[in-house]
């Protein structure tokens, strides 16, 4: 037939109305435009006025309108009748669940609130989080940075006064070589693609270090496939190459770090009688505060026998033990390569200078008629954090970043306000000794040395989770992995009731998850659990629910008041600090509430401070009017924008139209940095006068970059014998290794099992789910619904495997039976799969020969919560010794093969479906 | 059987970098978001939290390992869709007239009441690009958002379609390859950009830029070390390095 057109109307009506809000379908709180048609979500997009997404959108953003629509969302509150575990639960209204919840709390509150241990899991509301529990008076609570990224987070503190992610991230803009360690997908999820594409389409170069080349790593325009734990060797054989060369900056290093600062005998730096830090100007050659204006730091001094810190680094990393060809072997990639890796860092950071025409004034008062830029960045996350020695090797990432020059400079790393902030600006932690009543400061900080650790007076460890103990000192963020073992071990004491939030530890949040889950079945002799009482959040049928003896169900993001503040972890950019909220765009159909609501209706029924008026009366209706109302200090709240009379940024009155005004806006609020203040924050004045006026701290701040750790050198020298405050024997040897005050790099704690499990093995999460709570989406699934075992070359010759096949993987801890597939662009000593694909069977409304269910696994069952014994019959935690870091990929397995099979091992009980209306 | 036009005025297709592609599924579930409420029937999930879950997608990303000789194996990820061919087959082999090519601006789109469901189409699509909808019974293709890119009721930034909108890394170029000055055309001359299996004839309007060479560090000079560090020890390397000597 003749060529022939219907008639087609190109112009449809696209919706009645766009709603705009926050993603919530991982971490990265990306701007959504939620269309609606007839009342109900029909399309969601990227918002383009939005900072961080600029209108761009992931795979799980578009595919959040099936979350609100899942079959696993619970719908009303509900109390354990069966067994703890069986899933069997009856239906209670939300009077007599916060009745229970109270009936459970009220008595711990005024006599032992440290029995009641409270963690969330993926939220974003922890300044309320830990408020509420800072007024109850546990020590026990925190979120779950402990089995995430702390590491990056805390060394990152530690060192330049932030990390990656929410604290800053490349000049995407100017930057001409980008180095990528260890990342298959991140938080920043949207801005690091759009930043990558940037780059691409600029011709800049992309280089990736990862035993797995998928994702980033795969259109890196080159691949390091290095050994898995290895990391920190590598980048310290990197800062060898470049020190041989002298490819350092040493203006840099004398102006802003404190490399020029003087080592004193005591192994701490001299500080003058003001207590400020010393340095040599080279002018005088007498010692001066660093600050003076005019100072010239010498960063070769000697004074009075000690040397500078430039001195000692350079001599450590200067030893042949960091030469490339000392250490390619262990690391997998060759010395020349290793060169040549040091050699195009030089030439991007000294051969390609940037320089942007924008004076400045430093905190000395010296005046910069332009700011100079070295445009090589790095960004890493949880691949090189996630072992035994992660916090080491963060801080020697950061170190590599410091002697190119490159943090805070045009093209290099970039502070996201309100950082930066130095380690001793953050708060220390607070513990209640024992006895009830308010603690008087939050839980999480960063300790200054052993007087800030969270002991009780004999020497224990105050919190259930040993965070702040001689254990790992450094745990900024808990450990949320320990809290289960330790509460079902009574060590260090037994608990009465776990309050989780959106924390799957019945399943893949947790390491050894079978052990798990008789943890928190198990009976003391009395026939009562040994956990007595949990109380779970969540919005879905998750693993974790049937473990519960009281559900209190969530909303989804879509249907509640959400505020991302910068009391917290706000959506800052480089040049711009922004904060952001969530609003019901959609009604629940259902009888749940939001988490958030709900903690503040506890937080009144149990009078907890800040949650109740001087007649003891509920002080705020919801989450929305606590949003809006609450004040952290005077006219600081939640949020920063349209404060006061609505024309006041960062502090005000409250506004009761601020929400409103959120709305209209998109969702979201930006204050721009001034174009003054935008490089070098640490110690631009313009920058830190804006942080003043903006209310993120009260008065300039400027500091040097830690390259010598003065708290890793006094927990050090604790270990050596001095001061009061002393760790257990037992725990000398491995703090004087992990605590060294300059980065270092040893084995991770895994290598001892290395002789009988010679092959590495990890987890990655797939784009399409990372930090996601719905990787049971009815989209999502049929992208990602299989997680072989990938095997390297090597490893799939040597056994003989063939598609089809399955394999047994045992490791010291147990052994899983699994599907295996080849991949050719890994690691040779490395196997690795998608992580938390494998489901148990009935959860997350699933149907019970769900591939997940069947076909899916986790490698969670191979990892144990604790080290092997080594001969002192104690058992310490499988984590970075530093700051407590769950250390998932220190994981040690051998491979066999096996015939093909119908079901994963190991291989659970149904649970119940607990979404589907009854 | 059903005809060609004899000439489009524009061909309006894609340009994809597999360069740039990180493989993340974006575009995937955009191209669903949009399709499932736009054009035609919905894209139909069946059994979507079952033991088999299968559902229609006009676009999806198949990453593949390829293993040169002289270097270390790759990934490259491969987002494939209907690439709009001047000859399509899809088009002539329909017996209905449901399949057709637009003559203003190439598209090629199914006319659902006119679609029969005998999946011939989808048969003579060498790309596997066309998928059947198991509840509407009428096949399902990328319509290049004819329902976006003309809509007037949609800002004019938003008139592209949704997988380019969303495309995190802007791997997704959307444009006329007819107009030789066109941003996409001159992507295609400046990159290598190539037709998918040209030597089926079927002239496809979407094109794709070849990945850079990888792993070929450009010979940045071995950086030289500064002097004999074993011979003058370590303070003569101090000196040196802060310039004394």
């Amino acid at each position: 037939m003749t060529h022939h057109q219907p008639h087609l109307d190109t112009s449809p009506p696209v919706s009645d109305e766009i709603r705009r809000t926050t993603c919530y379908m991982c971490a990265c709180r990306c701007g959504i435009n939620v269309h609606l048609k007839s009342g109900k979500v029909s399309y969601i997009e990227g918002n383009r006025a939005h900072p961080v997404n600029k209108g761009v959108l992931c795979a799980k953003g578009a595919s959040g309108i099936k979350q609100i629509t899942a079959p696993s969302r619970l719908r009303s509150p509900l109390k354990r009748v069966g067994p703890r575990g069986s899933g069997a639960f009856e239906k209670i209204s939300w009077d007599e669940a916060l009745a229970l919840a109270v009936a459970w709390m009220k008595p711990l509150q005024d006599t032992a609130p440290e029995k009641l241990a409270f963690f969330t899991g993926r939220d974003q509301s922890q300044s309320l989080t830990s408020f509420w529990a800072q007024g109850f008076g546990t020590p026990n609570y925190a979120a779950h940075g402990g089995f995430c990224s702390v590491n990056m987070a805390a060394a990152g503190i530690y060192t330049i006064g932030g990390a990656f992610w929410e604290f800053g991230q490349p000049d995407w803009d100017h930057t001409r070589l980008f180095v990528l360690f260890g990342v298959a997908e991140d938080h920043d999820s949207n801005p690091i693609k759009i930043g990558i594409g940037k780059l691409k389409g600029r011709g800049a170069k992309v280089i990736g270090v990862n035993p797995i080349r998928t994702g980033y790593n795969a259109v890196a325009d080159d691949w390091y496939g290095i050994t898995p734990g290895t990391d920190g060797l590598l980048i310290l054989s990197l800062i060898h190459c470049l020190l041989e060369a002298g490819k350092i900056d040493l203006p840099y290093l004398a102006q802003w770090t404190n490399a020029p600062c003087l080592v004193g005998p005591d192994g701490l730096l001299l500080r003058g009688e003001d207590g400020k830090l010393l340095v040599v100007d080279t002018a005088t050659g007498q010692p001066a505060a660093f600050d003076v204006p005019g100072v010239q730091p010498d960063l070769g001094a000697v004074w009075q026998g000690s040397r500078t810190v430039f001195q000692h680094l350079a001599k450590r990393y200067l030893a042949p033990d960091h030469a490339p060809e000392a250490v390619a072997d262990r690391v997998g990639i060759t010395a020349p390569r290793i060169r040549a890796l040091a050699a195009e860092l030089a030439h991007a950071a000294f051969d390609q200078t940037i320089t942007i025409d924008q004076s400045w004034t430093d905190f000395r008062g010296t005046r910069h008629a332009t700011m100079v830029g070295r445009p090589v960045s790095f960004h890493a996350m949880r691949g090189i954090s996630a072992h035994s020695n992660g916090f080491q090797t963060a801080r020697a990432l950061h170190l590599l970043q410091i002697i190119l020059g490159t943090v805070e400079t045009p093209g290099g790393y970039h502070f996201k306000p309100p950082y930066p902030k130095p380690f001793d600006a953050h708060p220390v932690p607070h513990i209640m000794p024992r006895g009830s009543g308010p603690l008087t400061g939050p839980h999480l900080g960063y300790p200054r040395g052993p007087e800030h650790l969270a002991l009780l007076p004999d020497g224990s460890p105050a919190r259930i989770d040993k965070a702040f103990s001689w254990e790992n000192p450094l745990s900024a963020h808990g450990l949320m992995h320990m809290v289960i073992a330790n509460a079902h071990a009574g060590d260090p004491y037994r608990i009465d009731t776990l309050f989780l939030y959106m924390a799957n530890m019945a399943w893949n949040s947790s390491m050894n998850t079978a052990a798990t889950m008789d943890m928190l079945t198990a009976k003391d002799g009395a026939g009562e659990y040994v956990i007595p009482r949990i109380i779970y959040s969540d919005a879905y049928a998750s693993e974790m629910v049937a473990y519960a003896d009281l559900i209190l169900p969530d909303t989804t993001y879509m249907e509640r008041h959400d505020c991302i503040s910068m009391l917290d972890r706000p959506i800052s950019e480089p040049d711009a600090a922004g904060d952001a909220i969530r609003w019901p765009v959609t009604e629940p159909d259902r009888d749940v509430r939001g988490f958030q609501s709900v903690l503040i209706d506890l937080g009144a029924r149990l009078a907890l401070p800040g949650f109740v008026d001087t007649e003891g009366a509920p002080k705020f209706a919801n989450y929305a009017d606590y949003i809006t109302r609450h004040e952290r200090r005077a006219g600081v709240g939640p949020l920063m924008g349209w404060r006061g009379d609505g024309t006041a940024t960062g502090r005000g009155a409250p506004n009761p139209d601020q929400l409103d005004r959120y709305i209209a806006n998109g969702g979201f609020f930006q204050a721009h940095v001034p174009d003054a203040a935008r490089y070098f924050k640490p110690w631009n004045r313009a920058y830190q006068d804006w942080a003043v006026e903006m209310g993120f701290y009260d008065a300039p701040q400027p500091y040097l970059f830690s390259i010598w750790s003065e708290p890793m050198r006094r927990f050090h020298a604790a270990a050596e014998g001095q001061g009061d405050r002393q760790p257990p024997e037992a725990l000398r040897a491995r703090l004087k290794q992990a605590m060294d005050p300059l980065p270092i790099w040893y084995p991770p704690f895994g290598e001892v099992a290395a002789a009988a499990y010679p092959v590495h093995a990890l987890t990655q999460r797939p784009m399409a789910m990372y930090h996601s709570w719905g990787s049971q989406n009815a989209w999502l699934r049929q992208i990602h619904g299989r997680n072989p075992l990938y095997l390297p070359t090597k490893i799939w010759a040597k056994h003989g495997f063939a598609a089809g096949d399955w394999a047994r993987v045992t490791s010291p801890n147990g052994e899983i039976v699994v599907p295996v597939e080849h991949m050719a662009a890994l690691n040779p000593h490395t196997v690795w799969t998608w992580n938390a694909i494998g489901k148990r069977k009935g959860a997350w409304g699933l149907d019970q020969n769900a591939p997940e269910a069947t076909k899916g696994f986790l490698l969670n069952h191979l990892i144990s919560e604790l080290l092997p014994e080594q001969g002192d019959g104690l058992r310490w935690s499988n984590s970075d010794p530093v700051t407590g870091q769950a250390a998932w990929f220190d994981l040690r397995v051998r491979i066999e093969r096996v015939d093909a099979q119908m079901q994963s091992l190991p291989a659970f009980g149904p649970l119940p479906d607990l979404g589907e209306p009854s | 059987m059903t005809s060609l036009p004899t000439h489009t005025d524009r061909k309006l297709g894609l340009v994809i970098d597999l360069d740039t592609c990180v493989g993340c599924h974006a575009c995937v579930t955009a191209c669903k978001g949009w399709n499932d409420q736009g054009y035609g029937a919905p894209l139909s999930d069946q059994n979507p939290y079952g033991s088999d879950p299968s559902g229609v997608f006009l676009n999806r990303v198949h990453s593949y390992e390829v293993q040169p000789h002289d270097t270390p194996a790759q990934i490259i990820n491969f987002p494939r869709s209907c690439l709009h061919c001047d000859d399509a087959p899809c088009v002539t082999v329909c017996p209905t007239g449901a399949s057709y090519k637009r003559a203003e601006d190439g598209i090629v789109l199914v006319n659902e009441s006119a679609c029969i469901g005998c999946g011939l189409c989808a048969w003579a699509c060498p790309y596997g690009a066309r998928e059947m909808d198991a509840d509407a019974g009428v096949m399902k293709k990328c319509t290049l958002c004819v329902d976006r890119i003309y809509n007037e009721n949609l800002p004019e930034e938003d008139r592209e379609p949704a997988c380019v909108r969303t495309c995190p890394t802007g791997a997704r170029h959307f444009g006329d390859l007819a107009d030789p000055e066109s941003a996409v055309s001159r992507l295609v001359a400046k990159r290598g950009g190539y037709d998918l299996m040209p030597e089926l004839g079927t002239k496809p309007t979407n094109k794709y830029l070849p990945p850079r060479k990888k792993d070929r560090p450009q010979e940045a000079s071995l950086l030289a070390p500064l002097l004999d560090i074993q011979a003058t020890g370590f303070a003569g390397w101090l000196d040196r390095v802060l310039g004394k000597i």
